[in-house]
């Protein structure tokens, strides 16, 4: 240590970027402690069991309504958006042509779908599916809006772990005389799933953190809905509600905790899917 | 039987790729006859650049929300686009191994939080404590302010730009340091002179996909920015953005109202599509 201290002698300039490039991931990671630190240090001895119950009363602002709803929400919007965000996929990896137009035009529209913020998507859910189509704050409006916007990042996703296949299998395949959509679902597709599925367990993430896009499309009821018609909202929109009536923090940190505790187990999930391919990619080479 | 098959699913594939296309039409479609003739009875200029918004009067300026939206997001670029930078060049040329295996993990983390949690923090840690330091200093204000929603939202766009960038850095090849190196420059120099400049497009693509995401980002902005619909007074006076005029309103919004609260959706979306184009303007410009 002593002598790489005096090998900056004379060198202030680099002497100072370093300790530039320390004191800014210092502030990273004191970012990263203070949030984490506050929400479980705030939440945690607040969860308790009364929080879990099965009927949300304004005395007990149960969350466990909530958490069902975020449940059906997730379920959903996946049913919808992972059929069509792994065949669109398929479409560009596997059909479409070099140079072909079209796919520069979807990958492009699918950029800009990503960028789009996500309280543009609740204004669009609210003009089309709630009132357009007349389905009304409902759990399904709801989960249209979120499969779109989590469309291109199912695609985007599978687009590459059906790339990093191997065109060796799709030959071999091809050499026995598999047809085409055999071997993208029996050979091709199997063994780009732990990269379609971090994809997917990403996705989850969004839909579980979103709170803007939900608002104004799944409604703020507490209860848990009927059927699918009926209003009611995610474990975000639950939080969002609570600090914004002011009486129950204490129930809005036990949420954020548990908001976040999913959210890290959902991460954590598609790391390790995501490592586990690299892992299967290097075996295979 | 089987041609028809293969036919038969080339054909699904293809409309599920059109699916995309579909909603982005679908969106501006919705977005655009919704919100555009309410912009034509307000008239273009006094939507776009009326200084008032007094639905109660008819009176509908998104200018104050405009500035909002910009004010706070460059406060957010200003904080959190060095932080971001220095961070991603510590963790791709400065981090050991075994550190990294712990840090890289946690600005995912950071990534995957949600917004609304984001907001509760702003809320209960930042309000106060910029609230504090006003009084302390004489300078009022109580807390919900641009300063707040700036800080906040520079927390926010961290990861985003660390992740961005330190993959920008980490794809210039190692022959340039080396290069550096060799001359005798030290390894802060080779980095910053050198390895940065030569990655400078995939880092200005982060910070315009930060960018991006600042000027989108809603119920953390809400919630710590004060939200009053006037005209940026300071740093530390409250401010509203488009995203919160938006969220706060729509709610009990009718008639021309709601119709002004769905322009200024198109006017975000419109403000969104520019940032979008010059990303991947840049990005298209980093891939050689």
């Amino acid at each position: 240590m002593k002598m790489k201290l005096r090998s900056y002698k004379g060198q202030p300039l680099s002497m100072l970027l370093l300790a530039l490039v320390v004191l800014s991931i210092t502030v990273t990671v004191g970012v990263f402690l203070l949030l984490i630190g506050y929400i479980l240090v705030k939440g945690v001895p607040n969860i308790t069991l009364s929080l879990f119950a099965p009927v949300y009363t304004s005395e007990n602002v149960s969350l466990l309504p909530a958490l069902v709803n975020t449940l059906t929400m997730t379920l959903l919007s996946l049913l919808i958006a992972v059929p069509l965000g792994v065949c669109a996929a398929v479409y560009l990896v596997e059909y479409a042509k070099r140079g072909n137009r079209l796919v520069s035009v979807v990958r492009m529209t699918a950029e800009t779908l990503s960028g789009i913020p996500s309280i543009v998507y609740g204004l669009f859910g609210l003009l089309f599916f709630v009132t357009a189509l007349g389905w009304g704050y409902s759990l399904l409006a709801g989960a249209f809006t979120l499969a779109i916007m989590i469309l291109p990042l199912v695609m985007r996703t599978t687009e590459e772990a059906l790339k990093s296949v191997p065109d060796a299998y799709r030959e071999a395949s091809f050499g026995l005389g598999a047809g085409k959509l055999r071997t993208v679902f029996r050979v091709v597709a199997p063994s780009a799933v732990p990269g379609i599925l971090a994809g997917v367990i990403l996705a989850v993430g969004r839909i579980v953190g979103e709170t803007a896009a939900l608002i104004y499309t799944a409604g703020t009821v507490a209860g848990v809905p009927e059927n699918l018609m009926g209003s009611g909202r995610t474990l975000s929109v639950h939080m969002y509600a609570l600090q914004s009536e002011g009486m129950h923090t204490e129930a809005a940190y036990a949420t954020a905790v548990v908001l976040v505790v999913l959210v890290v187990g959902i991460n954590a999930l598609s790391g390790w899917l995501a490592r586990k391919i690299t892992k299967g990619g290097k075996g295979r080479a | 039987m089987n041609r028809i098959k293969e036919k038969g699913a080339a054909v699904v594939f293809l409309l599920c790729a059109c699916v995309c296309i579909l909603a982005i039409v679908l969106i501006c479609l919705f977005l655009f006859v919704n919100g555009l003739p309410a912009m034509g009875e307000i008239g273009p200029l006094n939507f776009l650049l009326g200084r008032e918004w007094r639905p109660g009067n008819d009176i509908y300026g998104i200018f104050p929300m405009i500035l909002g939206s910009i004010y706070i997001t460059a406060g957010a670029i200003v904080l959190g686009v060095p932080v971001g930078i220095l961070s991603a060049v510590f963790l791709a040329k400065f981090c050991p191994q075994r550190l990294h295996r712990l840090l890289s993990p946690m600005v995912e983390l950071l990534a995957g939080i949600p917004s609304i949690v984001y907001g509760f923090f702003g809320l209960m840690i930042l309000v106060p404590a910029v609230r504090n330091a006003g009084r302390f200093l004489g300078l009022g204000g109580n807390g919900s302010s641009m300063l707040t929603a700036s800080v906040l939202l520079g927390m926010m766009i961290l990861p985003t730009i660390i992740t961005v960038s330190e993959s920008a850095i980490r794809a210039v090849p190692d022959s340039y340091y080396e290069g550096g190196i060799a001359l005798g420059d030290t390894h802060e120099k080779s980095v910053f002179f050198i390895v940065v400049p030569a990655a400078r497009s995939g880092i200005l693509a982060g910070v315009v996909l930060g960018v991006g995401r600042a000027i989108g980002e809603t119920m953390a902005v809400v919630m710590v920015a004060g939200n009053q619909a006037r005209m940026p007074a300071g740093l530390l006076k409250g401010i509203r953005t488009m995203t919160a005029n938006i969220v706060i309103e729509m709610g009990y919004a009718t008639d021309l109202h709601r119709e002004a609260l769905i322009a200024t959706g198109v006017v975000l979306f419109v403000f969104i599509l520019a940032i979008n184009l010059l990303f991947s303007a840049l990005r298209g410009r980093a891939k050689p």
